[in-house]
């Protein structure tokens, strides 16, 4: 069963992964809206460490790289650049099943400093997935030009998750990040991230399907978003779901191998 | 199956109950992603510009519920004004120049001792064509484009797709489609490429489909020709504000008949919900006047009139070939028109007319040329160096106020050009929507057409 999505999509993507010639200690995302400057962090991280793959069944290319850091080897997985994580195109698509399915050890989302309103919403959608996300406010020299400050201490605050501020171009706050990075992923420190409250009757709604969730992945996905996402009735999330279960949790296709940190 | 998944599907089931009880999820799930966004936002983010602030005041009229539709129309008719009235000079000069040189063409084959045929192929046929097609379309074009152009790199483009978005929301398609439809101005296979931009396959089939409805830059001398035309006959004293606006109810039309038929679409078959997307609306910026007008002459001008020309030529020469060969006592072109009068006629329109739709499938911008060509080959010799000119040829044959107006409905609807034809069949890797896109617009065209023209001949205003 479920043997052509086991060879496609996110599972395909993974077994690449797992094959790379260096053990990664962590594997972590990197999201971000367009023309935020991700890439520019991306080879700010990685240096000429790349290669790029293709997502299996979809047009979407993907870069990974790799960087040490404090003796221990990072993955990095440059994702699409979208706007939101609703799945309304393939880019949105993958973004989302990596950051949900592939259970990486943190998620970097790049936001842009000088327009950090329109940035915020993937941020929101990001931490509502995963607690370990850190906010990189890229383009902060940028936005001093333009006489736009950003209360980072204070954007921490609001939304519970570390917030570094870099100008990737000039390799500025890139240690920083990488030192966030480092205590996200291995849990040196745990966040707390804000939760978006929704309207009574949707938030009632969540709280009678929550626990089936729970009891059926045994904690694996975050419950919460799961049980929004099927009362939203996103077809795209139900098939990957599914996918899991058909595989059995702890089954080898639902794993990382090959870094160590296996997650059952 | 294995416990696990029957429980799956039992949750799946329970979360579908909730869901048809809840209604719109999506919308309250992104509305307080906004909401929160814009909350954290306020608290966060210091600013010491007032560039933002001067460009949300203008956004906050420009795409307010009261201003926003009076000012993109009123945008938009003053556009058409400025092209239809700034045309009118330098196509008249064009078309002095062109036709005189015509002259000179004549009296050169009738020195060199050419053959009658010769001279007609090509020089009544593709030079005059030709002529017809430059001095007709250049002008508005050079006009139009920079001023459409202006529009775009000042940002106001965007501003436009977010007013329509709930309207094409609520017809099943994509926000997104108003910016294709904006391509489709310029030429309706490029709007057919630019449809790319739409992600969900199912709103992108029909933004596709419909594209075809904006009147193309092929079609607007035939509307901004014909709008003169139809006053003339109506008021005698031509107006080109009243044409103007004629030209801009025409695609105010065009508009909803997209809408329209996206909805009968979404309801049938491409049956499916809108998908939200994220639209950024950039800041305003003057635009710098001289590359402006170099990409908008260079790119947008001269390859559509390059194209137009193209086509015109051999189609000219084609046209007074069929024109001018006979078959017992009438021309080739005369017996296909005949054969086509009974069709022609029902739907207010003459044989001549829908023939030279069907030849103008090349390219649009060649059905007056045709048209003209025929009428003229009846016997007629005269110069159409004039709107008034042409008025007299149409009256005399037999055109009325109800002709001229079908003649804009048709030329707004009907089937798309071969160019846009083939880009649509290799968008969609489908011979059947391509025959679609082919029968649709038609099938509308036909019925409007019919039903105007049975109610006025009904009602005794013809």
């Amino acid at each position: 069963m479920g043997l052509t999505a086991q060879s496609t999509g996110i599972h395909a993507f993974l077994e690449e992964l797992s094959h790379s010639p260096l053990k990664a200690d962590a594997v972590v995302a990197l999201a971000g809206n367009p023309n935020t400057g991700k890439s520019t962090v991306f080879n700010g991280l990685t240096g000429l460490n790349q290669h790029t793959g293709n997502w299996p069944g979809k047009t979407v290319v993907l870069a990974k790289g790799n960087y040490r850091h404090k003796n221990k080897n990072i993955t990095l997985v440059d994702l699409p650049g979208t706007y939101s994580l609703l799945a309304n195109s393939a880019d949105e698509q993958v973004a989302r099943d990596f950051i949900c399915f592939g259970d990486p050890d943190a998620t970097v989302v790049v936001a842009d400093a000088t327009c950090l309103e329109r940035n915020l919403n993937l941020v929101l959608q990001v931490i509502e997935i995963t607690p370990k996300t850190i906010l990189c406010v890229n383009l902060v020299d940028e936005a001093k030009r333009k006489r736009i400050a950003v209360d980072c201490p204070g954007l921490e605050r609001s939304l519970g998750i570390p917030v570094i501020p870099t100008a990737a171009r000039d390799k500025v706050g890139l240690t920083e990040l990488k030192e966030a990075i480092h205590k996200v992923a291995f849990g040196l420190q745990s966040n707390q991230p804000k939760r978006i409250i929704y309207n009574e009757r949707l938030e009632a709604a969540i709280g009678r399907i929550q626990g089936e969730v729970e009891r059926l992945f045994q904690g694996k996905f975050n419950s919460r978003w799961v049980a929004l996402r099927l009362l939203d009735g996103d077809p795209s999330i139900i098939h990957e779901m599914r996918n899991y279960l058909e595989n059995g949790p702890g089954s080898k296709q639902n794993k990382i191998d090959g870094r160590g940190s296996g997650m059952l | 199956m294995n416990n696990l998944e029957i429980d799956f599907d039992r949750l799946l089931q329970k979360a579908e109950t909730e869901r048809r009880q809840l209604g719109a999820v999506r919308d309250e799930v992104v509305q307080e992603l906004y909401r929160e966004a814009q909350r954290i936002a306020g608290k966060v983010v210091k600013k010491q510009g007032n560039k933002r602030d001067l460009d949300r005041t203008i956004d906050n009229i420009v795409t307010s519920k009261i201003f926003g539709y009076p000012l993109m129309l009123a945008l938009l008719s003053f556009i058409f004004w400025l092209t239809i009235s700034g045309a009118n000079l330098p196509s008249a000069l064009l078309a002095d120049l062109l036709f005189g040189f015509q002259h000179r063409l004549t009296a050169f084959f009738q020195w060199v001792g050419a053959p009658g045929w010769l001279h007609g192929v090509l020089v009544l046929g593709l030079y005059r064509g030709l002529a017809w097609v430059v001095s007709v379309m250049l002008p508005p074009m050079a006009i139009f484009f920079p001023l459409f152009t202006f529009l775009e790199d000042l940002g106001y483009l965007p501003r436009v797709a977010f007013n329509l978005d709930h309207l094409f929301k609520k017809a099943g398609a994509h926000g997104k489609q108003i910016l294709t439809m904006c391509m489709g101005f310029g030429c309706n296979a490029a709007g057919i490429i630019a449809c790319r931009i739409i992600e969900s396959p199912r709103e992108r089939l029909i933004a596709i489909l419909t594209n075809n409805f904006v009147p193309c830059n092929g079609r607007f001398p035939t509307m901004i020709t014909m709008a003169a035309v139809f006053l003339g006959i109506l008021a005698k004293d031509y107006n080109s504000f009243a044409a103007s606006a004629l030209v801009a109810g025409v695609v105010v039309l065009g508009v909803l008949v997209t809408l329209a038929v996206s909805w009968a679409l979404s309801k049938t078959l491409l049956k499916g919900v809108p998908s939200t997307f994220t639209l950024e609306l950039p800041p305003y910026r003057i635009p710098k006047i001289g590359p402006l007008l170099i990409r908008s002459v260079l790119d947008r001008t001269l390859f559509v009139l390059m194209r137009a020309v193209v086509v015109a030529a051999p189609a000219g020469a084609i046209t007074w070939i069929l024109a001018n060969l006979r078959v017992g006592d009438l021309s080739i072109l005369a017996h296909l028109a005949g054969w086509l009068q009974g069709f022609g006629h029902a739907i207010g329109l003459d044989g001549f007319i829908v023939l030279a739709f069907i030849l103008g499938l090349p390219a649009n911008e060649i059905v007056i040329p045709i048209l003209i060509m025929s009428y003229l080959a009846q016997g007629m010799i005269m110069e159409l160096d004039s709107i008034d000119a042409l008025r007299e040829l149409l009256v005399k044959n037999g055109w009325t106020w109800l002709t001229v107006l079908n003649m804009m409905l048709f030329s707004l609807l009907h089937f798309p050009c071969a160019t846009t034809l083939l880009t649509i069949g290799k968008e969609t890797q489908s011979p059947k929507w391509t025959v679609l896109a082919a029968l649709i617009p038609t099938g509308i065209g036909v019925m409007v057409c019919f039903g105007i023209t049975q109610i006025v001949r009904a009602l005794g205003l013809v």
